[in-house]
């Protein structure tokens, strides 16, 4: 029991982890052409960072790398708020989300 | 007993995150970033991060994605269409993704003198975080707060007016 409890995963994993999260985040941002799923994308790379800075504050028991990733909990929330603010006045606009049909700035 | 939640909860949010991309519908897509949220909270539980894991499953799963599926229930989202733009994105996009991947990889492969993660290892607690929080960072938490009245004020002012100017002017065109 005690071997089984005292497996350990290496800290590389979990970077590895959220360099793959980032890079998918980047992908759906280049894939999709609805607006919601691009925001969303940009929330998947946010959370893919946040993993690495909890990852390395633990390797440095630094307590300062988790309030970062709390700062940036909060402004992805704002973001969140004003983006999709935003996406409604788009649509109200445009009465569409396809990003290959919203090429004008002027409404 | 790490190792095996590590590999689990990691595969539902490599799973998630897949899914993300494959869904055509957004409905679909902002249920699994929920999946993707909760087990990256498991993740940080396993890293010693109870306030951040909570705070994860309250801000990010609760708060955000409920905005999220609100507006793309309100906005009526249909399925996304197909375009010669989605095909030039993934044409170029995906060996840039492959390349940018690589690169991440190899220089965290690289490094030197990663330690490991054990559950022995201890959690950092919500009264140790908040004594740093509140007392060396509270000028940074209460600029935070301002952002936030800001963003709310902000989302009022674009969303909340009734867009009679746009009709007006679809009606001049």
């Amino acid at each position: 029991m005690s071997s089984f409890l005292s497996q350990e995963v290496p800290l590389s994993w979990y970077l590895i982890l959220s360099a793959i999260l980032f890079s998918l985040g980047v992908a759906g941002f280049l894939i999709k052409r609805n607006l919601i799923t691009i925001f969303m994308s940009i929330e998947l790379m946010l959370n893919g960072v946040n993993l690495s800075f909890v990852t390395f504050a633990h390797q440095w028991h630094a307590v300062k790398g988790q309030i970062f990733v709390f700062f940036v909990m909060m402004v992805a929330a704002a973001e969140a708020a004003v983006g999709l603010a935003i996406i409604i006045a788009v649509f109200r606009a445009r009465a569409t989300l396809a990003v290959d049909r919203i090429d004008r700035m002027k409404l | 007993m790490h190792l095996i939640l590590f590999l689990v909860f990691a595969g539902f949010c490599l799973a998630g995150a897949i899914n993300l991309l494959l869904q055509g519908h957004p409905i679909n897509s902002a249920l699994s970033l929920i999946v993707v949220m909760t087990s990256l909270a498991v993740l940080y539980l396993l890293l010693g991060a109870e306030f951040l894991a909570i705070a994860q499953v309250i801000v990010y799963a609760g708060a955000i994605m409920v905005l999220f599926t609100f507006v793309v229930m309100l906005l009526n989202a249909g399925r996304e269409e197909r375009t010669m733009g989605s095909r030039v994105g993934g044409v170029v996009g995906f060996p840039a993704v492959v390349a940018i991947l690589a690169m991440i990889a190899i220089v965290i492969l690289h490094m030197q003198g990663l330690g490991v993660a054990r559950l022995s290892d201890g959690i950092t607690s919500t009264a140790e975080l908040s004594a740093v929080l509140f007392t060396k960072l509270l000028l940074p938490f209460e600029v935070t707060s301002v952002l936030i009245l800001i963003a709310i004020l902000g989302a009022v002012a674009l969303a909340g007016h009734d867009g009679s100017k746009a009709e007006e002017r679809k009606g001049e065109q």
